[in-house]
């Protein structure tokens, strides 16, 4: 009959455990007795989850241990006995309760102890440490009568234990004496991000601070002394800074130790003597110390495969980590500090949603050598694939860390919408429908709003609409059209560049040339916009009245009753009495609604065809002009009162405002365009809002671009910080030039950076660093605008001719019968249909 | 029995958009588009605006079909038979229209 050997495992933590439940299931079990002392009252629990016991786990949930495991399987625990001497000659263990134990292997798992800076007051009341199911109970005791708690250390379990305080309901603290949180893991911008999250989260972080001394505290029970002078008060100390490997039993049978501690092995995990293996956080492999479990797990699986005979080495291990801290998601893998020699860093850093990525590649840019997440962290599976396996690295390898903008778009994008977000408010189409009605073979937009009224109101959503048809047609593996109309196989900025390079001046010459039929309602005003962007011409020319929609044909604004509504431009919001007064007479004399726009300006309402020229006539002798609040143009600049008035404003915002808006006005685009100026940052104006938004600070003007308020708010991206006047009137013409070059038919800014390939970035390289080499051209193209600007409106009523379309009938001077006012509030409003009756009854009678 | 009516001159008309003529009490709009000597008459209002605006609109073709969309909110109308390219129920009256030595003259049919 086979004897058994005998095989004694000291220390029953996660990788001692972890070693006995490998070694169970393998073939080595037959040969061996196994007997393990474990201190604790309890087996292995998990200790990396150590905080969720202050979030309600008990000690039974974070165990590691199946019950029953021991018996099962034959094993002799001596549970809460330690085992303190090691005898090489005999080959015996001898445990605290007195028991000796004879083995002919020995496996030392004793872990780590925490280590405790010699700070004088480091033994005081309530100075604890984090580490065992005990440390927590001595925690939660203290916390019942305190306030206060201060984590001394900002690496992974300093921050996991100052989750356990703040959960234990302390003000807490974190104090580093690094410069920055994970300074093992994380680079300075990554433990910066981190820092601010967790910052956000109520926890105050204190870096490069040096505690000198514990003391009594007078609000607390301790007060703690730092190098630099300053003092912390706090009930509890909680040293989470760093470990030490517990050697001692080691040392004293005379093992070989490292000269900073830790017991010695070799690839097999062998210690120097040749039947005692070291495995976990007691280890030191090839002058390491792991403080990881993954890397004591491997040790662990190394020492079972020598005992059931197999030849195996643990020649070091991956250090890469992802976690979730206080909530927030953490990712460090291999070389993340670009130590290589020749290592190249990716970064890219999002102040907005809080997220910092850091992709450490090879000289050749081949294999991902590290890479650090900090707020999202989704992608280190596939970044660790790349960094363990040295997979190659696709062409740009920063589209790993880059916000994927066609698949998974950070904005929301439609695909980003859930199925009950609403589409069309008008008739409460949700995405869910529009994507059912496409399934049942909708595939054009028209089709999709017959089956579902959606963008039959009115018509803001149809942008949405068609992005969201494209988005789940492409899906289904359709081929995607992007054709404007059946009139020409061209996107919006294929004829921008036909017009551009070609030089065409109209309509029929693009046409003839690019196109079929006669038109529609989409590619005429898109080509009228386009040759307007360009060449400038008068938009009521012969040639290019056909085209203009249905504001453009007239200079005003339709209302639903067929009038209009007039708005003069007030430049920056800013009117003196007398403009104000004149504004007021015209509104009086012609009997308008008046109304205050969002724009900073006044809106008449209610203005006949006929009623426009005079109107008209009447506010430019008065001083006004056309405020383009037709066209698909430059609207307002927004303004607050800015430095002049305000004791908090730090420039004029005013007087930009007004500056730029004369520069930009009349600037015919895809789509309207709002700018707006504010002279501090407490943005009074909501630049941030808007296409373009200029904020004063103390150093310059910081440019926004792309925000938009409307049916899909987006913030403005910061686009360049601290600029003079020169520099940002230079980027905002190459910007509203690229834009007016680029951008899809009726797409605002914010869509049409979201759609942008390479987003914010690429846009910045092109306006600011010129990478595509058009920027002298861009501004050539805004100056022949600015340089032929024209009021419509002083135009139009200067030219006989023009006036001819402006009455109701061409052959009569009869008004519209069908447009009827009614009073409310003391100004007029169309009437509605029951009133219309009501009112026709009545004139005949 | 209706007769043809002047209306006004060809120079009144608008390339390639549209103009409202009061015949008979009727607001009549008149497309015209020149490079295919083509006058189109269509009752001005838009059912589905409720206005009389469609003289206003941009004309164009859809799939060969000379149409005009409404400026309030785009439906279409065929410019020869007033029938809506979205809604076949709906019709708005066509008239007859035709240019005699440059005189634009439209036949108003009353229902």
């Amino acid at each position: 009959m086979n004897i058994k050997k005998t095989l004694v495992v000291i220390g029953n933590g996660m990788v001692g455990q972890h070693f006995l439940a490998n070694l169970v299931a393998s073939p080595a079990n037959e040969d061996y007795e196994i007997v393990t002392f474990c201190e604790e009252p309890r087996p292995a629990y998990d200790r990396v989850h150590l905080s969720a016991f202050f979030s309600g786990k008990t000690a039974e949930d974070l165990s590691l241990v199946e019950p029953g495991f021991f018996e099962q399987h034959g094993i002799t625990i001596y549970m809460g006995d330690k085992a303190v001497k090691i005898c090489r000659e005999s080959k015996t263990v001898v445990s605290e309760k007195g028991i000796t134990i004879r083995y002919d292997k020995l496996v030392l798992a004793t872990g780590s102890f925490p280590f405790v800076p010699p700070v004088p007051g480091h033994d005081r009341a309530q100075c604890l440490v984090y580490r065992t199911i005990e440390d927590l109970e001595a925690m939660a005791a203290a916390a019942k009568n305190g306030k206060v708690g201060v984590v001394v250390g900002g690496g992974l379990l300093g921050l996991e234990a100052a989750k356990a305080l703040q959960d234990l309901g302390l003000k807490t603290h974190v104090v580093e004496f690094a410069p920055r949180l994970m300074a093992v893991q994380l680079d300075e911008a990554g433990g910066a991000m981190l820092r601010r999250k967790i910052e956000n989260l109520g926890v105050t972080v204190h870096t490069g601070k040096n505690t000198s001394l514990i003391t009594d505290g007078d609000q607390c029970v301790n007060k703690m002394c730092f190098a630099d002078g300053e003092e912390l008060e706090t009930d509890i100390v909680l040293f989470s800074a760093g470990i030490r490997p517990r050697d001692d039993i080691a040392r004293d049978c005379a093992l070989d130790v490292g000269p900073r501690g830790g017991i010695v092995i070799n690839n097999q995990c062998l210690t120097s003597d040749p039947d005692i293996y070291a495995i976990g956080e007691c280890a030191l492999w090839n002058g390491m110390i792991y403080g990881l479990v993954a890397p004591g797990y491997a040790m662990a699986r190394t020492v079972v495969a020598e005992l059931a005979g197999h030849t195996a080495s643990f020649t070091g291990a991956d250090m890469s980590t992802k976690l979730k801290l206080m909530g927030v998601d953490v990712a460090s893998i291999g070389d993340a500090h670009a130590k290589t020699p020749g290592a190249l860093v990716y970064t890219y850093q999002n102040g907005d949603s809080e997220v910092y990525k850091r992709l450490v590649v090879s000289e050749d840019k081949k294999q991902l050598l590290g890479a650090v997440l900090v707020g999202e962290a989704s992608g280190y599976g596939t970044l660790l694939q790349y960094c363990l396996n040295g997979i190659e690295l696709p062409e740009n390898p920063d589209a790993l860390i880059l916000p994927s903008r066609s698949d998974e778009p950070v904005v929301l994008g439609p695909d980003a919408l859930p199925m009950s977000a609403q589409i069309c408010s008008c008739f409460d189409v949700t995405k869910g429908a529009v994507c059912l009605a496409i399934e049942a073979g909708c595939t054009t937009i028209d089709a999709l709003k017959s089956a579902t009224k959606a963008s039959t109101g009115c018509g803001g959503c149809s942008a949405l609409l068609k992005s969201v048809m494209n988005s789940e047609l492409a899906k289904q593996g359709f081929e995607v059209n992007t054709d404007i109309c059946e009139h020409f196989s061209y996107t919006r900025q294929d004829l921008s560049n036909l017009v551009r390079v070609e030089e065409i001046k109209t309509f029929t010459g693009l046409l003839e040339k690019h196109g079929k039929g006669r038109g529609c309602e989409i590619c005429k005003p898109a080509v009228g916009s386009i040759l307007a962007s360009y060449w400038n011409d008068f938009v009521l020319k012969t040639e290019h009245l056909g085209l203009q929609d249905t504001n453009d044909n007239f200079l005003a604004n339709m209302q639903k009753d067929g009038t209009y509504s007039v708005v003069p431009r007030i430049a920056g919001g800013e009117i003196s009495p007398d403009m104000l007064i004149a504004l007021g007479m015209v509104g009086k004399k012609y009997n308008l609604y008046t109304k205050i726009t969002g724009g900073q300006r006044v809106d008449l309402f209610g203005a006949r065809v006929d009623q426009l020229p005079p109107i008209w006539k009447e506010l430019i002798d008065a001083g006004f002009e056309s405020g383009h609040a037709y066209g698909k143009s430059l609207r307002t600049v927004k303004s607050c009162v800015g430095s002049n008035w305000c004791r908090y404003g730090l420039d004029d915002s005013v007087g930009l405002a007004i500056e730029l808006e004369n520069r930009y006005k009349g600037l015919r685009s895809p789509h309207k365009i709002k700018f707006a100026v504010s002279g501090c940052t407490r943005e009074c104006a909501e630049a941030q809002s808007k296409d373009v938004g200029i904020i004063a600070t103390e150093s310059g003007w910081n440019l926004y671009v792309c925000g938009n308020g409307g049916m899909k708010p987006r913030h403005g991206d910061l686009f360049a910080t601290s600029l003079d006047k020169e520099t940002l009137i230079k980027y905002i013409d190459r910007f509203l030039s690229f834009y007016v070059r680029t951008a899809d038919r009726l797409q605002r800014t914010s869509v049409w950076i979201e759609n942008m390939e390479g987003g914010l970035d690429y846009l910045k390289s092109v306006v600011i660093d010129d990478k595509l080499e058009v920027c002298e051209q861009l501004e050539q193209q805004m100056q022949l605008v600015i340089d032929t600007y024209q009021c419509e409106w002083l135009t139009t009523i200067n030219d006989e001719s023009k006036l001819k379309r402006f009455r109701h009938f061409i052959n009569s001077d009869q008004p519209d019968d069908q447009v009827v006012f009614v009073e409310e509030r003391g100004q007029i409003r169309p009437a509605d249909e029951n009133e219309q009756k009501h009112f026709k009854i009545m004139e005949v009678a | 029995m209706s007769r043809w009516q002047e209306v006004c001159t060809i120079d009144d008309l608008q390339p390639d958009s549209g103009i409202c003529a009061l015949i008979e009490g009727q607001q009549v709009a008149l497309f015209y588009m020149p490079k295919e000597a083509a006058v189109y008459a269509l009752n001005n209002y838009d059912p589905f605006g409720g206005a009389n605006v469609l003289s206003r609109g941009l004309i164009g073709d859809i799939k060969g079909q000379p149409v005009v969309s409404s400026p309030l909110y785009k439906q279409h109308f065929n410019l020869e038979t007033g029938v809506c390219l979205e809604d076949e129920t709906v019709t708005i009256p066509a008239y007859p229209v035709r240019i005699e030595n440059g005189s634009v003259q439209v036949r108003i049919t009353h229902a």
